[in-house]
């Protein structure tokens, strides 16, 4: 169960684009944070908007929670599924 | 199971702490502010209490200078997201008795270490993604996702306005489980300084039929634990380890759902007992 790196999926919902490249493998100990920051980059967010990030299309996980323990209690078929929107779309 | 047990949900809501804001010497413009004293609920969120410090204080501050508030205790920048209980048996509890000191400032805002909080509703956001985390260990999301909107905006309105009669009766239809099931997993979290949080999945029964304690807990998340060195502190208090985890859940949980162990070095004045 303790692998150093977790997959993640990342599903776009609502307006916020899709991504071309949507499975990464992140290390453990990344926080959720990080995941928002690079997402940010990647879909080029505009300065005023913000991104969303939520576990089984339901609540926010921390910013500052580690991505293995948030892996660990919720991913399943061995990996992290968080879908993200620029609006908070579960809320 | 709840019922007679009310007069102790009660009384871990009444539980507070007293707390003096001073504002931090270097921020102090020209005439220095008077501390503000002020017993904070343990349940409650620091920007839900510090709206009228966070007025009064800023007032000595150099305008240009004055971005949004944050507390320190000792050195160390305390995260608004974490409920005041925690933060205080996490770094308050070993230290230098009551009130608890607290140092208030308004620049050179920790990046690194905290989130920002603008407004009640990201602290409203924050709480209600908990308490729905929470739900998906304990029930799949299916007690959470069937209550209705006013009943979320109730319970957060209880919290905000401590009020334990307004707030409870919702709350206990988190808190139900039926005779023979029981949670599915039990929500915690455990804090160490300068550690990350742990989080796992945890049954509240074992395999053969047993209720999980305490101690089971400890060892799951925590293998290399020596009980002699450190101290465990649930809503302030050192409980029996041999208390069944279920009920810790039901009865001494935050507002949030989450069971918030602190895990601490009884005499952190000797902090080379961490290292």
């Amino acid at each position: 169960m303790y692998f150093i790196s977790v997959n993640v999926l990342l599903k776009a919902a609502g307006d916020a684009p899709i991504l071309k490249k949507k499975k990464y493998t992140l290390e453990r100990n990344k926080r959720i944070a990080y995941i928002s920051t690079f997402l940010s980059k990647l879909i080029k967010l505009e300065s005023g908007e913000s991104i969303f990030l939520y576990v089984n299309q339901s609540f926010a996980p921390a910013l500052d929670s580690e991505v293995g323990s948030v892996f660990d209690c919720f991913g399943s078929d061995g990996k992290l599924v968080l879908h993200y929107c620029k609006s908070q779309a579960w809320g | 199971m709840m019922g007679d047990d009310r007069a102790i949900l009660r009384e871990i809501w009444e539980g507070r702490i007293p707390v003096c804001f001073t504002l931090s010497k270097d921020e102090v413009e020209t005439e220095k502010p008077e501390p503000v004293f002020i017993m904070v609920a343990r349940q409650t969120y620091f920007p839900l209490v510090t709206e009228r410090v966070s007025k009064y204080l800023a007032g000595y501050v150099d305008k240009e200078k004055c971005g949004e508030m944050w507390l320190d205790y000792d050195g160390q920048p305390l995260k608004w997201h974490y409920p005041v209980g925690v933060l205080y048996d996490l770094y308050g509890n070993m230290g230098t008795g009551l009130p608890w000191k607290l140092t208030v400032h308004f620049q050179n805002f920790p990046e690194d270490e905290l989130l920002r909080c603008t407004n009640r509703d990201v602290v409203e956001s924050h709480f209600m993604s908990v308490v729905k985390e929470a739900d998906w260990l304990k029930h799949r999301g299916n007690v959470i996702n069937g209550m209705q909107k006013r009943d979320h905006k109730n319970m957060w309105m209880g919290l905000v306005n401590d009020k334990f009669d307004q707030f409870w009766p919702i709350n206990k239809k988190l808190m139900e489980t039926s005779e023979e099931e029981g949670f599915k997993h039990i929500p915690f979290r455990i804090y160490q300084v300068d550690l990350p949080v742990i989080q796992k999945l945890f049954r509240p029964v074992a395999e053969d039929g047993q209720q999980h304690c305490l101690e089971d807990l400890l060892k799951f998340a925590l293998p290399d634990l020596d009980n002699d060195k450190w101290k465990v502190l649930l809503q302030g208090m050192e409980v029996p380890l041999s208390t069944p985890v279920h009920w810790l859940s039901e009865h001494l949980s935050y507002p949030d759902n989450f069971l918030h162990i602190c895990v601490v070095v009884p005499n952190s004045g000797d902090v080379s007992v961490r290292w």
